[in-house]
């Protein structure tokens, strides 16, 4: 598959909301392995490199999981390809760093993607669409399983699975989920939410911006600890979890919608209004608007066909995405126009969010009737 | 605020501090235990506090390791030094060798210390008993070096027992 090819298709989950899809964006299992006798690819010389890459990919490329899929070595693409990988969340930051003896294979619904040559020799990922990590573990577990019999994995008794980092010793699995939480945003209790969950070994983390500052409220949560519990009951305890967050950030909705409706309204239809007639906007502003009008969505200020729309606009805005798709490198103020541009355009037959009445039957299938003050 | 001083040989804690001097000049050295006694400084008339500070830095001068904190990795010549500064090892016989010095590491960063999860179908008693030996192998030989003769010949039994097993498998 060409790059092109897969550019024009976004990726199946920005376009179907899976189970909870009005607050988990995805589900994503990530496993971390490593072929005996070679030392790991950040220790490794350039000779090492190659022989790991040339051992592994065509064993990755022959999954029939792989059929048609989008393989290429990072060398061979440019910044701006890597760019919209990254931000697609198919290959990480530190592999796009990489270039000559690294590779990234794909299959064509970018559920499923391969970093060869990343930290360790193969770092494995599976991504659904909503809160559905047992998927996502079963699709990746099966994959590891039946590349056991071409690959010897590096594995110890005691210590698992053996990594580049000892972070990730044991399972080599990070399993992690996407959540949009503005309603724990708005009223506060994120901090709450972050430190309960640092407390039993889950990490918290905005998914954009630096440091505590998470913009879009996406928050990404993910064990901590990949060494003395097995796989299942991590994925389990994390389901549990991300499902009581769920729980906290419904009645935070709800709460708002009873207490605070005019302050809600209000950012609703500022967001609305700026993304609608704005000529000048940064990545930043947008992220924030964009989960406005997404929670205005969900709480049915807006018809909810225009989800996936607002889903896909979250990644086209994106610096890489804006680039490529107007053929030519932009300075940050002509990224600006141009997000404006794409925002105007796209969201033209979006109607106002108060010709709408929250609460209809038909527009919010999550809100509830007393909601209504 | 944590004024605890490191050895000036190895990154360790310094247990032993020692001023000394010579001429008209005081020098000054902190040491951790084995590094002490290593230098010998636990015996006065052999040990001179200059030799000392000028084989700083000059690797050639400085004690060939032999304790697991300057241990180097055979398959890959990783060094436990290398892995102070990247947190990150070289290969996965790594971690065979610097195993010692990693539980208590283990212990702050997970759950626990042992493996709960999935094993590799492909990995068999005989991948097992390979690492066993090349371990025990290694430490039969520090033993040699050592002329510690009576824990040489247990390990060579272990050594001849887990073989037996494995020839007796396959």
């Amino acid at each position: 598959m060409k790059f092109s090819t897969l550019l024009r298709k976004p990726a199946e989950w920005m376009e179907h909301a899976g189970p909870h899809g009005d607050i988990v964006i995805t589900s994503r299992v990530r496993f971390a392995r490593n072929v005996v006798g070679f030392p790991f690819p950040g220790w490794a010389e350039k000779s090492d490199r190659s022989s790991t890459l040339e051992m592994i990919r065509p064993v990755v490329e022959g999954l029939p999981e792989m059929k048609d899929a989008f393989s290429e070595e990072l060398s061979n693409l440019n910044a701006m390809r890597k760019q919209v990988l990254v931000e697609r969340h198919l290959i990480s930051r530190e592999h796009a760093a990489r270039s000559t003896g690294s590779a990234a294979v794909m299959n064509r619904r970018q559920t499923l993607s391969m970093m060869i040559n990343e930290e360790d020799h193969l770092r494995m990922q599976s991504l659904q669409p909503g809160l559905n990590l047992k998927a996502a573990y079963k699709a990746l577990d099966k994959i590891d399983t039946s590349l056991e019999s071409d690959l010897e994995f590096a594995f110890d008794r005691k210590l698992g699975y053996l990594t580049a980092c000892p972070t990730n010793l044991g399972t080599g699995m990070r399993a992690s989920v996407m959540l949009h939480l503005p309603a724990l945003v708005l009223s506060d209790q994120i901090g709450q939410v972050i430190q309960a969950a640092n407390k039993i070994g889950l990490a918290v983390r905005g998914l954009y911006g630096e440091g505590t500052e998470a913009l879009a409220n996406l928050f990404q949560i993910s064990n901590q600890h990949t060494l003395g519990m097995a796989e299942d009951a991590l994925v389990t305890r994390l389901h549990k979890v991300v499902e009581q967050i769920i729980e906290n950030e419904k009645n935070a909705r709800l709460k708002l919608m009873e207490d605070k409706l005019s302050m809600l309204r209000d950012q609703i239809g500022r967001a609305y209004a700026i993304l609608r007639f704005a000529h000048v906007i940064p990545s930043k502003e947008a992220l924030n608007l964009l989960s406005m009008l997404r929670l205005g969505m969900d709480l049915g200020f807006f018809p909810y066909e225009y989800r996936s729309e607002i889903d896909v606009l979250l990644m086209e805005i994106q610096p890489a995405h804006l680039q490529i798709a107007a053929k030519s490198k932009l300075d940050a103020q002509e990224r600006d126009v141009l997000r404006a541009e794409i925002m105007r355009r796209k969201l033209k037959s979006l109607p106002e969010p108060d010709s709408v009445n929250p609460g209809d039957e038909d527009s919010a299938p999550e809100t509830e009737d007393d909601a209504q003050p | 605020m944590n004024t605890d001083l490191n050895c000036d040989l190895c990154e360790k804690k310094a247990t032993v501090f020692l001023t000394q001097i010579v001429g008209n000049k005081m020098q000054k050295v902190n040491l951790c235990e084995s590094c002490s006694s290593q230098q010998g400084v636990t015996d006065p008339a052999g040990f001179a506090l200059a030799d000392l500070l000028t084989g700083i830095g000059s690797e050639k001068q400085l004690p060939r390791p032999s304790a697991p904190e300057d241990s180097v990795c055979p398959e890959c010549g990783f060094t436990q030094s290398d892995f102070k500064k990247t947190g990150r090892f070289g290969c996965p016989s790594c971690y065979r060798v610097f195993r010692d010095s990693l539980d208590t590491l283990l212990s702050t960063m997970h759950r626990g210390t042992s493996h709960a999860g999935k094993v590799p179908s492909t990995f068999s008693l005989r991948d097992e008993s390979e690492s066993v030996l090349s371990e025990l192998k290694q430490s039969l030989d520090v033993a040699v070096d050592k002329e510690n003769y009576e824990e040489a010949a247990r390990l060579r039994d272990e050594i001849r027992k887990i073989e037996e097993a494995v020839r007796q498998e396959s």
